[in-house]
């Protein structure tokens, strides 16, 4: 029997805030132990939450960025439970009033799009952090409170692979929103996933388990592997699915129950007295709106169009907003798409990679790129020698700050177009090479190139690829 | 009466350590207050909203403002047992 | 000095005029304080060096022509749910038995500021839950006007220090009586402020939606300064009201001409003691020969605010009393093996009978399977209590009523029998249910002297109605300069 995987995601995002979501505590990555906590965030008898607005508004944005609506009443529950990095014995969360229900995120696989619907993003705060160490353990509430975006996705996924990816561009859509600094390392990003399996055409869902602790983007698919086949495995010998949470171990690559935990889950939400109903009207809604930025999909297509490049260019170029932003000032001056896209995704990311820097220190500056370009296609320098001007600013010989027209300038290294000087040297090179010569007028064309790199060569790469073609021939053929 | 069972998986629940004198006493004790509290189920509340809060208020923001907490022993100044300025607990299993 | 004649108002008028030192006030509010403690078991800390250092602040003060504010150098006792910064504050509770809070509830900040005195903290039911203050891990109050009685609860060492001349004033809470009740069985004046009138910051929760702070004083106009000075939003407290606070004090008028007050008829049933509704009936008896008049309510649903608040306030409070976990603050068990030995063993060695009671039946009502038939159906019946209150004020101003059935029981009278003991806060659970401010007046005594509180309730935010009402009675009535033989 054949079985399909139903795959679906519960992403944890840390949105940035300065702030934490109750209290005024910095939210920051890497505070000495317990330096960012006040009386609230360690749950002090008598402390109050309060709630940071912004945190509403990089929900509403991120709702709208995943086609969500943006429902008007919403309520902070507690989601009753023990543990000693829960200071409050509670979390405040959002439970049966969440602030965004109902979207949808669209990305390409392969040239196909595919959807994956939203159920629900909901608010919420963080969990401390408690570290074991054998018969004892230690608990930092630095991170306790810190705002989160629960993002829910629907059962749409059907493979590891398809999960992989729409996690891969639900990230890209947080980044280029600026909500989420996409951190898995740190934990600004965590992922959980609920796995389940059915024999193919079958419409009911199987028995499904929850995934936790998947902490990379090279384990999504590896712990959805391991539990789908662990599933099947168990079908196929007659045993059922129990449902329960399941913690991958990257280390053994293999999940192992939580059984522990899992006797006790009775949260008992209610609504948290302590916050007052929250009521997001249209305006506001309408007000977040105007700050949303063009997204990954419409940018990649649009690119695709306007600037007439391949959709894998256009992918790769929409990766990071970053990176689209800088291609796109590229194109803005210089007005040649595919050969801005070749720059980009062929130097420039070399370059990147070699001096492990991204796009937003990068020692070429995109109007740098752009003059090359604009020179190359206005035959004031060769092809050769805006390499080598490039090479020069990457590796510092130039700031990204001096021009290029100066740089072209000072070194003298404007093309020669004079077909007077083009005609001596090929005659010089002729001159010196007459066996060569016989050769290719006895056939051997291949000998053409010599010719062309001697001239080249004479000529300091100065000299016009062009014009050196179509005289070199003429001159090689007698024809003149 | 609420049987001693549900007293005593109530009472894991809430993390108390009941002895058996206050399982029994609560069975009999929960078990009158919760019959008593029952008598609202003769009520028809159909369509009536929850309500929360009875003052009608709104909520009010707090704007994304860090401030710095200064009081150096406020986290650990009351902790039973602490490691530098971290909590210390037994194993968390 | 006449110390136990003089009210808050006059206290602090002379500290400011500077014919007394604030000093002088305190050091007599302490000698009283511990004079008193064995007898009447007030306080469970009395802060003597501290209010002896405030005194001599608000003095220099005052010697440097400048204003120490509307309370000058009054000594106040503060119920010990509340913070306050560097001083043990305790919620009655073992489990908080050493507890040093490590910051100032918003309400004692704002006291201070105007200049008062903070004296002691003082004791109450075990995380104000209860209505004796029997419920204390510090042992219960005595009532001052007979040591064999409960002062009520669970502000009960505040209503007791002000009956007995210790403090002219103090601070309680009341999330389902506990201000108005003990002013009661105390004759005091206590006021219960609308939800949301002043912040709840600092505050050691028992029932977050319940929970008010109020002051209790010996008269009308000495509550309404302490109102004025606490009330008014606050940024730590996201459920206080974006509403103007009164002068209340300055506006405080003694006319009753014209007020309609509304008289409940589910509040005057059988069961009330004859004595009470004897002196209750005397008291809108009296307002009525001031100028007021009476009109005949209902408020139909009263009988379930029982049920009501015993789902809801345990409800809460199961989650409220889940930090007391012994692993940031507090009591931590000895026996502590794993994390789930150390909650378990921690919290049934540091709560008492009647917060592990509440937690237990919160718990159950709010588990799976529970939470429709019993949360959420208790939300929807504080719904019709509100809209109830909501009617009759459309009808009338202020709603007059007993506080309590009976006056001051004796100690050991009902503590074996919690659920006898919730059925008698039928009359101030309603007010709380709604979110209404309501006032406790002294209003005559029983033979076996007694006081006897009269309950006055206003709609959302009109403190005001009450306590010009009550001003009006007090003044006719003249009962406040009664006081409890021996102190």
């Amino acid at each position: 029997m054949d079985f399909e995987p139903v795959i679906g995601l519960e992403v944890h995002a840390q949105l940035l805030a300065k702030s934490k979501i109750f209290c005024p505590c910095s939210s920051a990555f890497g505070a000495g132990d317990n330096d960012n906590t006040c009386a609230v965030c360690t749950g002090m008898p008598g402390a109050l939450p309060v709630l940071n607005k912004e945190v509403v508004e990089l929900s509403i944005l991120t709702g709208l960025a995943l086609k969500c609506e943006i429902r008007e009443n919403n309520v902070f529950s507690r989601k009753n439970y023990f543990y000693p990095d829960l200071p409050k014995g509670y979390q405040i969360s959002q439970y049966d009033e969440p602030i965004c229900v109902k979207g949808k995120v669209a990305f390409l696989v392969e040239g196909v799009e595919t959807t994956v619907g939203i159920t629900r993003a909901h608010m919420e705060e963080d969990a401390g952090k408690s570290t074991h160490h054998g018969n004892f353990s230690l608990v930092n509430l630095n991170r306790s409170s810190v705002p989160l975006l629960e993002i829910v996705s629907e059962p749409d996924l059907r493979n590891s692979k398809q999960a992989g990816e729409y996690l891969r561009n639900l990230r890209t859509i947080l980044l280029y929103l600026g909500v989420c600094d996409g951190n898995m390392e740190e934990g600004s990003l965590r992922c959980d996933a609920n796995v389940s399996v059915r024999p193919v055409g079958q419409k009911e869902f199987g028995t499904r388990v929850e995934l936790k602790n998947i902490n990379s983007f090279r384990f999504v698919e590896k712990a959805i592997d391991f539990e789908v086949g662990r599933q099947i495995d168990l079908i196929e010998h007659g045993q059922k699915i129990t449902q329960e949470t399941r913690l991958y171990d990257p280390d053994k690559n293999r999940t192992v129950s939580m059984r522990l935990k899992e006797e006790a889950h009775d949260y008992r939400y209610f609504p948290d007295p302590d916050l007052l109903p929250l009521k997001i009207d249209r305006l506001w809604v309408e007000r977040v709106k105007t700050k949303l930025p063009e997204l990954p999909l419409e940018k990649l297509r649009r690119f695709i169009n306007q600037y007439q490049i391949p959709e894998y260019d256009a992918q790769i170029l929409t990766q990071t907003r970053e990176l689209s932003e800088f291609y796109e000032n590229i194109v803005k001056k210089c007005v040649n798409g595919k050969a801005a896209s070749n720059w980009v995704m062929g130097d420039l990311m070399r370059i990147l990679n070699d001096q492990k820097k991204d796009i937003s220190n990068s020692p070429v500056s995109a109007d740098q790129i752009a003059d090359l370009i604009k020179n190359i296609d206005g035959n004031q320098i060769s092809g050769k020698i805006a390499k080598s001007i490039f090479e020069d600013i990457a590796t510092g010989k130039y700031s990204r700050e001096m021009s290029v027209g100066e740089i072209i300038k000072t070194n003298n290294l404007v093309q020669v177009t004079d077909t007077m000087a083009i005609e001596a040297t090929i005659d010089k090179i002729i001159a010196a090479n007459l066996a060569q010569v016989e050769q290719f007028r006895s056939g051997k064309d291949k000998i053409f190139g010599f010719f062309v790199g001697q001239v080249m060569k004479e000529m300091k790469g100065q000299g016009s690829p062009q014009i050196i073609n179509d005289l070199l021939k003429k001159k090689l053929k007698g024809e003149a | 009466m609420i049987s001693e069972e549900t007293i005593k998986k109530i009472a894991n629940l809430a993390r108390l350590k009941l002895n058996g004198d206050e399982v029994a006493l609560y069975s009999k004790q929960l078990g009158a207050i919760v019959d008593y509290v029952s008598q609202l189920s003769k009520l028809d509340t159909t369509g009536v909203a929850p309500l929360v809060t009875a003052t009608d208020m709104e909520i009010t923001f707090r704007t994304d403002d860090v401030e710095k907490n200064n009081e150096n022993s406020l986290a650990t100044g009351n902790a039973p047992e602490k490691s530098g300025n971290l909590y210390k607990v037994p194993p968390v299993l | 000095m006449n110390f136990s004649e003089l009210t808050i108002k006059s206290m602090a008028d002379k500290v400011r005029r500077g014919e007394i030192k604030a000093r002088a006030l305190v050091e007599e509010s302490l000698t009283r304080s511990k004079k008193s403690q064995p007898v009447l078991n007030a306080f469970i800390t009395i802060c003597e060096n501290e209010a002896l250092k405030s005194a001599d602040r608000v003095d220099s003060l005052v010697s440097q022509k400048k204003d120490p504010g509307l309370l000058a150098g009054v000594p106040l006792a503060i119920k010990d749910l509340l913070l306050t910064k560097g001083i043990r504050t305790t919620a009655a509770s073992k489990i908080l038995d050493n507890f040093v809070a490590p910051y100032s509830s918003t309400v004692t900040n704002k006291l201070e500021a105007a200049g008062a005195v903070i004296v002691g903290k003082t004791n109450l039911d075990e995380f104000a839950m209860g209505a004796s203050n029997e419920n204390s891990a510090y042992g219960p109050v005595k009532n001052p006007w007979d040591l064999t009685r409960v002062p009520g609860g669970s502000s009960g060492g505040s209503a007791a220090v002000v009956a007995a001349r210790i403090t002219p004033g103090s601070i309680g809470t009341d999330t389902g009586g506990s201000i108005r009740e003990p002013a009661s069985f105390c004759g005091i004046t206590g006021i219960k402020p609308t939800y949301g009138r002043v912040s709840r910051y600092g505050v050691v929760a028992f029932a977050s939606s319940l929970d008010q702070v109020g002051p209790m004083t010996r008269t009308v106009e000495d509550s309404a300064i302490i109102l004025e000075v606490i009330s008014g939003k606050d940024r730590h407290d996201s459920t206080t009201a974006q509403i103007a606070v009164p002068p209340f004090s300055k506006n405080i008028f003694d006319s009753v001409k014209g007020l309609k007050i509304g008289l409940p008829k589910e509040y005057f049933v059988d069961g009330i003691d004859t004595e009470v509704r004897k002196a209750v009936e005397n008291g809108i008896e009296i307002l009525k020969s001031l100028g007021a008049q009476i009109v005949h309510i209902s408020l139909p649903h009263t009988s379930y605010g029982i049920a009501v608040y015993y789902l809801i306030a345990p409800c809460e409070a199961s989650s409220n009393l889940a930090r007391y976990d012994g692993v940031r603050f507090g009591h931590r068990s000895k026996e502590n093996k794993d994390i789930l030995d150390l909650y378990c063993q921690s919290r049934g060695e540091g709560f008492g009978p009647e917060p592990k009671r509440r937690i237990m039946l919160g718990t159950y009502a709010l588990s799976s399977g529970y939470y429709d038939a019993y949360y959420k159906k208790a939300c929807q019946v504080r719904r019709l209590i509100r809209d109830d209150f909501v009617k009759a004020f459309q009808t009338c101003d202020v709603i007059a009523a007993p506080v309590a059935t009976t006056p001051a029981f004796k100690l050991g009278e009902k503590s074996s029998d919690p659920l006898q003991m919730y059925l008698n806060d039928i009359f101030t659970l309603g007010p709380s249910l709604a979110g209404i401010p309501a006032l406790s007046l002294n209003c005559g005594f029983t033979k076996n002297g007694l006081p006897v509180g009269l309950q006055l309730m206003a709609s959302h935010f009109q403190e005001e109605k009450i306590i010009n009402s009550a001003h009006a009675l007090e003044k006719t009535i003249n009962l406040e300069n009664r006081q409890p033989h021996g102190f």
